[in-house]
């Protein structure tokens, strides 16, 4: 395998195959709590990338001095100490988002899927691709939370792009209407798991669909 | 006989510590300034709307003094006030107020009132209570908190500082009853903290850390 399609491979793994919040269902507390406008799950889910390729990065270059027997500890300390200062400079440059979020930005450190991605792929491999595995899972999660973000905005409250002013400054911004108020149920955690559960289930209709596609053509093309 | 692996891995965890010790305390440098000037901005814009209509001629934050507990005021945390002057003549308070009885968890309020006792207006800064109910108290999503402009403790009078179900004379928003009653409950009680410590209020020195 050539080192451009390994890359490829770990991408497209991040951010379909494997997807940490539709195939592995890690990080779930963040993604069913936040994802109540675009804007949120938008925002924690690059802050949740930010972290992944950073932590990626470290556990990955310090792989010669890890010691299994303290691993844990390690990945727990540089985790927490990059969660810090992500949550620094989100309240210094995003200070609506950081009060958006709130708790949910230091929780970044309980997202499963950094530590497992720093025992399972950065302390195992070189630090390019760990980097690469690292944003290409948190940007599969990050789409992730916008989807749902999104869905449960329109269908809570009839908008989408509410509050963009919180990611990119400028004036207060309601959202575009597109309708007039909306099912409650949506932005209600039920609708959280409602909506995860919709997800899961398109992508899992998506690979059966590709699979049958791809054996097709298999058939098709034997002799 | 210590183990030898046993101390390298002690090592190895303390040199990461340190390591990660310094980054934080790297990006707390140099965020720290504009963390600052985020929160002092925040509180500005949160504490001028309610005074649009008053002349007033004092720095807002500089005035601020911290009511300690145990106080009548809602909550158990310490209270922050910012005084409002037109030279030396007192115009309003300003009071933070922190109510627990919200639905979800605490409420966190901003409550203006003029000299004479009666609300400027009152701001929700913080609350967790139901979306589509209870939120309906932030005044994007209703114009619930429009009643308390110009109320005072003998307008409504102040047996009627409740909400209606309970025989008062506030609006409660259906299906929050819990919220909006928690809301008044807390507006009431700094009102009568207010008539009743007026003079005090005014007369405190601000805090050394706000005026810093």
């Amino acid at each position: 395998m050539t080192n451009g399609s390994h890359t490829t491979h770990i991408f497209a793994s991040g951010v379909w195959d494997d997807n940490p919040g539709l195939v592995q269902l890690l990080g779930l507390c963040p993604l069913l709590a936040v994802t109540t406008t675009l804007v949120n799950g938008l925002s924690l889910g690059l802050a949740t990338m930010m972290v992944l390729g950073m932590s990626n990065l470290l556990v990955s270059a310090s792989r010669r001095w890890i010691r299994s027997e303290i691993r844990i500890p390690m990945y727990v300390l540089i985790i927490a100490s990059l969660v810090t200062c992500v949550e620094l400079v989100f309240k210094a440059y995003f200070p609506a988002l950081d009060r958006s979020l709130g708790i949910f930005i230091p929780l970044i450190v309980t997202n499963c899927t950094v530590v497992a991605r720093a025992e399972v792929f950065a302390s195992r491999n070189p630090v390019v691709p760990s980097v690469v595995d690292g944003l290409s899972m948190g940007l599969g999660f990050a789409l992730l939370l916008t989807a749902i973000g999104t869905f449960r905005e329109l269908l809570g409250g009839g908008t989408v792009f509410a509050h963009l002013d919180m990611l990119f400054g400028g004036e207060p911004f309601r959202g575009l209407m597109i309708a007039d108020g909306g099912f409650l149920l949506a932005l209600l955690p039920p609708g959280a798991f409602f909506s995860l559960a919709l997800a899961v289930a398109a992508k899992n209709a998506l690979d059966h669909r590709r699979r049958q596609h791809v054996g097709a053509i298999a058939r098709q093309s034997m002799p | 006989m210590t183990e030898p692996s046993a101390w390298k891995s002690g090592v190895t965890l303390a040199l990461l510590a340190a390591v990660c010790t310094a980054l934080v305390a790297l990006t707390w440098h140099l965020t720290a300034p504009r963390i600052a000037e985020n929160e002092q901005a925040a509180l500005e814009r949160s504490l001028t709307p309610t005074l649009e209509d008053l002349l007033y001629d004092n720095n807002l934050t500089e005035s601020e003094i911290v009511i300690p507990p145990p106080h009548e005021l809602p909550g158990k945390e310490p209270v922050r006030v910012y005084r409002v002057w037109s030279g030396e003549q007192p115009v309003a308070a300003v009071f933070i107020v922190e109510e627990p009885g919200g639905y979800a968890g605490p409420i966190r309020l901003l409550v203006a009132v003029r000299y004479s006792g009666e609300l400027t207006g009152v701001q929700v800064l913080a609350h967790r209570e139901t979306p589509g109910l209870g939120d309906q108290i932030e005044p994007a999503k209703s114009d619930w908190l429009q009643q308390f402009v110009d109320a005072s403790l003998s307008d409504p009078p102040r047996e009627r500082w409740r909400v209606r179900r309970d025989g008062g004379s506030f609006d409660q928003i259906t299906g929050a009853t819990v919220t909006t009653r928690a809301v008044v409950r807390a507006v009431r009680l700094t009102l009568l903290y207010f008539e009743a410590h007026r003079d005090e209020i005014f007369a405190a020195e601000p805090n050394r850390e706000a005026a810093e």
